[in-house]
């Protein structure tokens, strides 16, 4: 099967196409500079281990606000016997209107700068936020396979980056509740605090807190009816989404308003035990995301591993669409070593299904057969050979 | 390793004013090279201008804010409603409220905001002040005008704690749509607040 032109962006309707133009990098990893010109279609990068492929869907990623897809320490981002800085630029086509991007670690008269930089057109923009007003860039990566068995806070952090693709101020409300919850904890472990400041602190931990459990519960909102757009039975089973947590459950029956005054109450009674606990036991930094495999009814943690990752592969998919739709423009998709654990079948699936959304998905490969069905509906590039 | 261009003085200049908010090592550099340049319009002025602020910038006992008198400008001007007081963070903030020109009212500075992780608590803030100055001025209304920051809002939560048992109304700014903004591009945070904080037109 080969996959034409003319089937880019069927399934994303009236989203427009974005797509990276070009993209360049310095001190970046393995790369000490690296410039390449790309079209709108599906990026195949192959190439033996140790390349520099995940390397470059990293650079990508981090024309998103974070530490990027390997949520890497920005400084061991820099590229070994460099100078300690690094920068990845990006010219987005399209419905990205040639907006050059810049962004990394500046080298300050004291050596690298501690925080990473945004230019967007050449002027410094205030917070790498901006970038998320100019695209969307979703992923899978072989680290997140145990999320369904793993720790809660995997599936939160992940969950949390679903939303801020489609609710770009997501991120700051959970930041803001992390800092008021962090200023509590502090507070409560001196014994000194007065209760008036407890309260004040609690009352701004209640007002984000709520606000970051109903943006979450939206969101899964969203993406379930995103899912259930797709063949239940299809090569990517449908997941069905809970969220397991006090304050989004209580937001299932009772106004935000009223749930943030119940979870104040609650802050203001559990100081006894946050303080014996030396953390604050109640809040959306314990929610869960549950995930179902919707056609056995069965528990993702408890399917076959590769079920587990046909069921993730199905949410980016389903999150994919969502986000296109949300935002009127295609995100830009990275899939690492996504292919070769898919059988024929599967594979061919997700090429046709990434070529009808018409974003421009970046995938990796050690071997290039894999990715022949795509012909020259992607964009082929052997690393380092080609680059 | 770069090498020095000047002597140790201009070096001492231009690290002194890289120091200056908003200005960094080129910048400083550049306005350096422009004072030197311009001695008499400006170098000479400036350091002149300066010792006089060295000799004459006090803090005022009464509100926190700067000036060359204490009591300042703004707490001795007698048309100013003594009984309405705007609680700002800094300083910067009184004089942004006082360049939009639209309150006739004496101001409260606070000099930060509760912050347990930087560790600046209620004592560290002329919180207290506040307080008895509510009391002894017969103050009627007092605006909370500080930033929409978790620790602005904490702080603002704080006060008006401190301050209910006063006979004082205790408001604070509205939060919602700008000046100029359109509701399609809001959030919904901003646009829960604006619904909230809704006026009769």
């Amino acid at each position: 099967m080969t996959l034409h032109d003319s089937q880019l962006g069927r399934e994303t309707g009236a989203a427009e196409a974005l797509w990276l133009s070009a993209l360049g990098l310095a001190n970046f990893r393995n790369y000490e500079r690296l410039s390449l010109a790309l079209d709108r279609r599906p990026v195949v990068l192959t190439g033996p281990n140790g390349a520099g492929k995940t390397n470059l869907l990293e650079a990508v990623s981090f024309l998103s606000p974070g530490r990027g897809l390997r949520r890497a320490r920005l400084a061991d981002v820099a590229r070994r016997g460099g100078d300690g800085s690094w920068a990845v630029t990006a010219t987005l086509g399209g419905a990205g209107d040639d907006v050059a991007i810049g962004t990394g670690i500046a080298l300050g008269p004291e050596g690298p700068e501690a925080t990473r930089q945004l230019r967007l057109n050449r002027t410094p923009a205030e917070s790498t936020q901006a970038l998320l007003e100019h695209l969307r860039v979703v992923w899978l990566t072989p680290a997140m396979d145990g999320l369904f068995t793993g720790p809660a806070s995997d599936r939160r952090r992940f969950l949390d980056r679903l939303v801020l693709a489609v609710d770009p101020r997501h991120g700051e409300r959970v930041n803001a509740f992390e800092r008021a919850m962090r200023g509590r904890n502090r507070l409560l472990a001196d014994h000194t605090a007065d209760r008036s400041w407890l309260t004040a602190i609690e009352a701004q931990m209640a007002e984000h807190g709520v606000a970051v459990a109903a943006a979450r519960r939206e969101c899964v909102a969203l993406l379930a009816g995103a899912i259930a757009e797709t063949q239940p039975d299809g090569p990517f089973p449908a997941a069905r989404l809970a969220l397991e947590g006090t304050l989004e459950t209580a937001l299932d029956g009772a106004p935000a308003s009223g749930v943030e005054d119940r979870y104040r109450g609650a802050l203001a009674t559990g100081r006894g035990a946050d303080r014996a606990a030396g953390r604050t036991l109640d809040g959306p930094h314990l929610s869960d995301l549950a995930v179902v495999h919707a056609p056995k009814a069965m528990e993702a943690a408890s399917c076959s591993t590769g079920e587990q990752k046909a069921l993730l592969i199905g949410i980016v998919l389903a999150h994919a669409r969502l986000v296109a739709r949300l935002s009127g423009r295609t995100p830009i998709v990275l899939l690492d070593e996504v292919a070769a654990h898919l059988d024929p079948e599967r594979r061919a699936a997700l090429f046709a299904i990434l070529v009808g959304l018409g974003c421009q998905a970046w995938m990796t490969g050690t071997e290039p057969a894999p990715f022949t069905a795509l012909g020259d509906a992607a964009q082929h590039f052997a690393v380092p050979e080609d680059l | 390793m770069s090498r020095a261009v000047a002597g140790p003085e201009i070096e001492r200049l231009i690290q002194l004013l890289s120091k200056l908010p908003g200005l960094g090592p080129r910048s400083a550099r550049r306005a350096a090279l422009h004072l030197i340049q311009k001695k008499d319009q400006l170098l000479v002025p400036l350091t002149q201008a300066m010792e006089v602020a060295v000799d004459r910038v006090v803090v005022c006992s009464r509100c926190g804010n700067v000036d060359t008198s204490d009591p300042c400008t703004i707490c001795s001007d007698q048309r100013r409603d003594p009984h309405m007081l705007v609680v700002v963070e800094d300083v910067a903030d009184l004089w942004a409220l006082e360049r939009a020109g639209v309150l006739n009212a004496r101001y409260h500075v606070l000099g930060g905001t509760l912050s347990p992780l930087d560790g600046v608590g209620p004592d560290d803030l002329s919180i207290d002040a506040l307080v008895e100055r509510v009391s002894a001025d017969a103050v009627t209304e007092v605006i909370l005008a500080v930033n929409a920051t978790v620790e602005g809002q904490t702080t603002a939560h704080f006060i008006t704690d401190r301050l209910a048992g006063l006979p004082v109304k205790v408001s604070r700014l509205a939060h919602g749509v700008p000046v100029g903004g359109e509701l399609d591009y809001l959030d919904e945070g901003t646009l829960s607040a604006a619904i909230r904080s809704r006026t009769p037109f």
